[in-house]
């Protein structure tokens, strides 16, 4: 089966599609991770993307859904240089896809992409399964909005709020699209999770008592998470918050600061943090759009900050008692470095 | 944190010569580690035993010392020197070992050990501190027991259990290791293991074989940040050793959770261990459950390998670490703009596959064991796994038997050896299934649908192909010359189906940012990442993986000529090569770095690719030599505008071809020994007869004296043409007269086809038959009569001439009754030229380099150079690493590598160099004589001068009935066959300090050969040769009257 992707600047790839029949449309975006392809897929903060993955391998181990990060795929769309036929575990990944009417495309240079996504920016990009028409692809990744334009959140937010019982502090966590490792890493800890959707209302997330109040990470533009803005916005200073990934961004723009799309973010499994003790953690991130430094208002300081690029990893606000990170502290996939480091002390730190 | 401020001068010890177990890794890591240290102000000096190497060169360190690797001359040198600090993870084992004698003797007084602390060390390689360590921490270990004597072994038996693994603490590449299955296999291992060790212990260990076998390379700073460089995954499972497994890297059977907890593992066991810089973990894994087999608190043949696998360079990353950088203070020099506190990702697939002698060990035991026999590795990159197979095997460049017999596939299969990798594809070819070959092999499943998809494209490549099929062969790293077999279409029809390839970059990042470092792969892809440019571009072809008779000689010479033409204005400079353990590989050492396989069309390919001005074939050894002739054909055939540098193909071939050769002799009126070329056996045969035996027989284009023999009558040579024609049918058979008693001397020199500048003339140890690789020699000649001498310049500079030589040339020649022969003459890089370098100063294969784009030697202002000390060359032979090899030596080349002794006289130079290559020569104490008949003559003086240096004689009764006879007092010990106690029984105990034991007769030939077998196993000196006892005569007799010169290696050149 033919299939083709075609991007906004005229350009197109056709190679071998897996999946079903169909087309979807997104941004294309690269991750460098190599392994915990699963994980991205089903992480819900990749909504609205394509997914391509920048290690030529994937799907060797097959897909192993006691790692999944939600319960489906977000990610629109995969494209890899290869998918394992005959995977180490089943099911593989193409009959995966096949069988939950997923798209994707492999046996196209990943890597030339990646340099082109690294030099232009990130691009919009339509993938048509079942097809080798470039030019109906081009089409279509034109006609694309921009992802500043468009709702994700409300696709992967929980529509009813929910609680995951626990004997310890009370969290209340407005749902952007959370990954289940946050909810475990919080759980560990023995709290007592209560889980709103994106619509929630400083109001009815008070009504929980919580002791403090996180937000997730999410897909798409964190300006587009208006809600969780004014949830925060009224209730920092009332209670802790804690943001990690569009859950900082959704923070800085509570406190009327500036967060902004970058050229082609940080995706993968090997990011470095510098915290601000000097002492440095490899971090799994995701994440395309960050917090503009110089718009933070007093009183906030950064305390992670990526060491390749010098980008805001991680403020805090010690009056206001919020504590966020970009990165991915929970990891899956990734390394578990900044797991007790970032959890023990955010629990430990509520009051 | 701050750069240690009180930490100016470094001390750091290399691996000493190349042997199995320890290759040219480690040149690479500390070269690049005195690099990196001295970027940062800081004085290195180093010392290693190894000539050949890039770290010992003037450019590389401060201060260098050629001595041999023993800690009361390192504790000399450390009080002579006083620095800082020693680097202790630079050299090996034997770097790590060598620190934690000198601690131990007390040298270390005010010298701070950096990167790896004295309890890591301990804790590594001591298996009950490394045990204990692990269980207070919490890491699973197999369970195991430490044995310190024989009476222990029922014990083991029952609290570890059968098969069990054996490892001796304390000695290289596991060396004296192995599984045991039965109770007497356990006793024979440990006994040997207990020998070998130099704490006299092993350990006893459960038996993991067959689990997944999983390694990290670790790095760790002071601030306590660690990161993952790379994970990798041994192809072959447990109960091969790491070094002897094929190995894929980035690690591709884990998920991501059995991935992360092993990184977490990792990270907690280096901060356990303290380690500031670099160390290498090694897991056993299977279906969730984890054990840590070893730890290599230093860098290593896995670290020079991930190195190369990620571009990420941990030896000079750990260096600048062990002086008090952060990982974050460093900056990644591929990227140019992030530093080195990430984690590389990659976006290929690495495939390490070693390289094992046994071409040239016929009679050795082949199976593949937890100790090393691989001399070297290859590594390849591709886009698929199946093109890093197919790349790393074309990149090994030997013979590979196809296996037909299922019952003998199946055979290799359960018991590996080095034919297994090859022969799960024969399993393949021949219709094994996964399911069946994953049974016998215990390799993982996706690793082998990986090959039965190369062997079914195979199948389809033969009968019925589409144009696409083509396309996926490229992918799979199907070359030229198997698409044509398998498809019988010409290269240019199978370029107008599948294109050429593309170049892709090693980047540490898989293309996050621009990368500057320019290390290329090449693979079937569409986009290319190199781009033409108007650049005066000249590619050098590497030496590929270390193997005996191609050694890291011809590394350090690849990196020489690279070195010299970048002092060239206007010359960039490319590698090609495949072996990842090497600095000629280092990404920084050339402009441009491509990591291909070296068969004529991976050249030509690149070539392809850029307008290349010239292409050296001379520095690479014999397979880049073999290149030549074919290269040129393929230039000219193509219209390529690439010159082969240097000495015509022409001209190589003249040197080569025995007939063109000799008519060349014959017009110079030189002469040579009788030869002649054979192209079938009757005209061997009638050859043979009239030369006169013994003869010496050979394939014409040898590498390293391979199958070359010596050759005592008729039913020995018809045996050996049928083997040697078999080895090379499209070469004839060269037939030399042997010159019996003969002198041999090497030269090496650099001819600009005008003038000859001759760099070293070498006299050897052995006399004529041995193979000039195997024999120790010496600069300058002690023996050779003035107007010997002058012939030699004489008849070099005529060949040179003749040949129409520009580069390099190494001659042969043999002196016998004041007649000087040619025996050969190659026009090339030899292994003798950075030796020639380091005695005389005189960096040839830099000035050879030169000399091949155009410059004067009459320019260069150089001269032969005329010194007042002495430098003798020693082998190191690898008999203790491969048991049931013959170590009498002979015309094939058994020698691994090599190191250096200099001083001011030749008994001391000799000296050292026995000691440098652990033949360590005793001044007092017993020594065991047994030689033949014909020699006892010869030998009399030397036992003469034994006995008045004070050594005690040991002999059985021929030999001491001979001596008693002639005045020299010797004590008698029974034969081996005799019964006990006997020689043997003298060894085991430690009373006999030294063996002279010539190659014997068939009589005694049993004796000799269990004498050399107990010498090999308990680490006793032995010497074989006559010639070799007088040279240590001499040197006892030196060492006796005076110490050894402890000068660094410029002292010497500044007195030349």
């Amino acid at each position: 089966m033919k299939a083709v992707l075609g991007l906004e600047d005229g350009t197109f790839v056709v190679g071998d599609g897996f999946g079903v029949e169909g087309t979807c449309s997104g941004e294309l975006v690269f991750t460098t991770q190599m392994t915990g392809y699963m994980e991205a897929l089903t992480d819900p903060s990749y909504a609205g993307q394509i997914l391509m993955f920048t290690y030529p391998l994937i799907g060797n181990y097959g897909v192993d859904q006691q790692n999944f990060e939600s319960p489906m795929v977000h990610a629109r769309g995969c494209v890899a240089r290869e998918i394992a036929a005959v995977p180490a575990a089943r099911p593989s990944v193409a009959d995966y896809f096949e069988e939950n009417g997923l798209f994707g495309i492999s046996g196209v240079d990943t890597r030339s992409l990646t340099i082109k996504t690294r030099t232009v920016g990130t691009l919009r990009a339509a993938l048509i399964v079942g097809s080798d028409d470039g030019a109906e692809a081009v089409r279509r990744a034109r006609a694309v909005s921009p992802i500043g334009e468009v709702d994700l959140i409300g696709d992967v937010s929980c529509s009813e709020p929910y609680r995951i019982a626990g004997p310890g502090k009370r969290i209340a966590v407005i749902d952007l699209g959370v990954k289940r490792h946050i909810l475990e890493s919080l759980g560990h800890r023995g709290a007592d999770i209560h889980v709103f959707p994106h619509t929630a209302t400083p109001d009815e997330v008070m009504a929980a008592k919580p002791d403090a109040l996180f937000v997730s990470n999410g897909p798409g533009d964190p300006r587009r998470a208006t809600h969780a803005i004014r949830c925060v916005r009224d209730l920092a200073g009332e209670v802790p918050v804690i943001g990690i990934c569009m859950g900082i961004q959704v923070a800085a723009l509570a406190l009327g600061a500036e967060t902004y799309k970058m050229k082609f973010g940080h995706r993968g499994t090997n990011q470095p943090v510098r915290y601000k003790d000097g002492s440095i953690y490899i971090t799994t991130q995701n994440h395309g759009f960050a917090v503009d430094e110089e718009t933070l208002p007093e009183g906030c300081t950064v305390s992670y900050r990526n060491v390749n690029d010098g980008t805001v990893e991680g403020f805090e606000n010690r009056d206001l008692a919020i504590t966020c990170v970009q990165f991915h502290p929970e990891a899956h996939g990734g390394p578990r470095d900044t797991e007790m480091h970032f959890f023990d002390r955010i629990y430990r730190e509520i009051p | 944190m701050p750069k240690k401020s009180h930490i100016k001068k470094v001390l750091i010890i290399g691996s000493g010569p190349i042997q199995i177990g320890q290759a040219a890794e480690f040149d690479f890591s500390g070269s690049q580690a005195c690099r990196a240290l001295r970027e940062e102000g800081v004085e290195v000096v180093l010392v290693n035993s190894n000539p050949a190497t890039i770290q010992t060169d003037p450019d590389t360190a401060d201060v260098i010392y050629i001595e041999p690797l023993k800690a009361e001359l390192i504790a000399k040198i450390i009080a002579k020197e006083k620095p800082d600090g020693i680097l202790s993870g630079m050299g090996g084992q034997t770097g790590l070992n060598m620190t934690a004698e000198l601690a131990e003797m007390g040298a270390l007084e005010g010298v701070e050990i950096l990167g790896t602390p004295l309890e890591a060390i301990y804790r590594g390689e001591d298996r009950e501190q490394f045990r204990d360590l692990m269980n207070a921490i919490g890491e699973p270990v197999p369970r195991s027991m430490i044995l310190e004597s024989m009476n222990q072994i029922d014990e083991a038996i029952s609290e570890v259990g059968l098969p069990a693994i054996i490892r001796p603490a304390y000695t290289l590449g596991g060396s004296g290791g192995g599984v045991a299955h039965t109770p007497e296999e356990m006793r024979r291992i440990i006994e040997i293991g207990l020998a070998r060790s130099r704490i006299h212990q092993v350990l006893v260990e459960e038996s993991v074989a067959g689990w997944k076998e999983i390694e990290f390379e670790v790095m760790r700073d002071a601030a306590d940040t660690c990161i993952i460089v790379c994970g990798m995954e041994n192809v072959d499972p447990m109960g091969i050793h790491t070094g002897e497994s094929v190995v894929v890297a980035p690690i591709l059977t884990l998920r991501d959770d059995e991935f992360q907890t092993l990184r977490t593992a990792a990270i907690k066991i280096i901060r356990a261990l303290d380690v500031q810089g670099g160390c290498n973990i090694q897991f056993a894994y299977r279906d969730g459950d984890y054990r840590i087999i070893e730890v290599n608190p230093r860098v290593s043949r896995s670290s020079a390998l991930a190195s190369k696998a990620t571009g990420y360079p941990i030896a000079r990353v750990a260096a600048k670490i062990a002086i008090g950088l952060r990982l974050d203070e460093i900056m990644n020099t591929v990227t140019g703009v992030t530093p080195a506190s990430f984690e590389p990702a990659i976006d290929y697939v690495v495939v390490k596959v070693p390289r094992w002698p046994f071409d040239k060990f016929k009679s050795a035991d082949r199976t593949l064991t937890t100790a090393m026999k691989s001399t070297g590795e290859v590594m390849a990159i591709g886009r698929t796994v199946e093109e890093a197979f197919k790349k790393a095997l074309r990149s090994l460049d030997n013979d590979m038997q196809r296996h037909t017999n299922p019952s003998e596939i199946r055979m290799i299969l359960t018991s590996p050896t080095d034919e297994r990798f090859g022969c799960l594809f024969d399993a393949f070819r021949e219709g094994f299934t996964v399911g069946e070959v994953a049974e016998l092999t215990a390799i993982t499943p996706f690793f082998l649908e990986k090959i039965k998809n190369i062997v079914d494209l195979e199948r389809k490549l033969e009968t019925n192909f589409e144009p696409e099929d083509v396309r996926t062969a490229r992918r799979y790293g199907f070359s030229d010359e198997d698409l044509q077999a398998l498809t019988k279409k010409s290269v240019d029809e199978l370029a107008a189906l599948s294109g050429t390839p593309t170049y892709k970059m090693v980047d540490t990042c898989a293309a996050e940012f621009p990368a500057t470092t320019p290390y290329f792969y090449s693979t079937w892809e569409e986009g290319c990442e190199l781009s033409r440019d108007g650049a005066k571009k000249v590619l050098i072809l590497g030496s590929g993986p270390i193997r005996i008779g191609q050694g890291i000689e011809f590394d350090y010479c690849t990196v020489h000529a690279v070195m010299a033409l970048r002092e060239e204005e206007g010359i960039e400079v490319h590698i090609v090569n495949n072996n990842p353990e090497t600095v000629s590989t280092d990404a920084d050492t050339s402009d441009r770095l491509f990591f291909e396989p070296m068969q004529l069309e991976d050249v030509v390919n690149i070539l392809k690719k850029d307008g290349y001005y010239g292409v050296m074939v001379q520095f690479g050894g014999q397979n880049s030599v073999n290149l030549a002739v074919p290269l040129e054909a393929e230039i000219r055939r193509l219209d390529l505008p690439t010159k082969i540098l240097g000495t015509s193909p022409d001209a190589m071939d003249a040197a080569e071809d025995r007939d063109r050769f000799s008519r060349l002799l014959t017009r110079l009126g030189i002469p040579s020994p009788a030869n002649s070329s054979a192209y079938s056996e009757e005209e061997a045969r009638r050859m043979a007869g009239e030369i006169g035996y013994p003869v010496l027989v050979r394939p014409s284009y040898v590498l390293g004296g391979r199958a070359m023999e010596l050759v005592h009558d008729e039913a020995e040579l018809e045996s050996y043409i049928k083997e040697a024609v078999r080895v090379s049918r499209k070469h004839p058979v060269l037939i030399d007269s042997f010159l019996q008693n003969a002198v041999e001397i090497d030269v090496d020199a650099v001819c600009d086809g005008t003038d000859v500048l001759i760099g070293g003339i070498m006299e050897h140890i052995e006399w004529a038959g041995v193979h000039s690789g195997d024999s120790a020699c010496v600069i300058p000649p002690q023996s050779l009569t003035p107007s010997v001498i002058a012939r030699v310049r004489e008849y070099t500079k005529k060949i040179a001439l003749g040949l129409g030589v520009v580069g390099l040339i190494n001659i042969q020649y043999a002196v016998r009754n004041d007649v000087l022969y040619v025996l050969e003459a190659n026009p090339r890089a030899s292994r003798t030229v950075p030796f020639v370098a380091k005695a005389t100063g005189i960096a040839l294969a830099k000035i050879a380099a030169k000399v091949m784009v155009g410059r004067r030697l009459a320019d260069m202002g150089v001269a032969e150079p005329e010194i007042e000390h002495v430098a003798v060359k020693e082998v190191l032979l690898p008999f203790n690493k491969l048991p049931g090899v013959d170590t009498v030596l002979g015309p094939e080349m058994k020698s691994t590598g090599e190191v250096m002794g200099i001083d001011y006289d030749f008994g001391r130079a000799y000296y050292k160099a026995c000691t440098a290559a652990d033949n360590t020569l005793p001044t007092t104490g017993n020594v065991f004589i047994s030689v033949t008949d014909e020699q006892k003559e010869e030998l009399l003086p030397v036992a003469r001068k034994l006995r008045e240096l004070g050594l005690s004689l040991y002999g059985t009764s021929g030999t001491v009935d001979f001596l008693t006879q002639n005045g020299v007092e010797a004590n008698l010990v029974r034969k081996v066959q005799e019964g006990s106690p006997n020689v043997i029984d003298a060894m085991r105990s430690g009373s006999i300090r030294l063996i002279i034991n010539t190659p014997a007769d068939k009589a005694s030939r049993q004796d000799h050969i269990q004498i050399m077998r107990a010498a090999v196993d308990y680490g006793i000196p032995y010497i074989t040769t006559l010639q070799a006892a007088r040279a240590a005569a001499m040197a006892i007799d030196a060492i006796k009257r005076e110490e050894v010169t402890l000068e660094p290696l410029g002292h010497y050149h500044g007195l030349a």
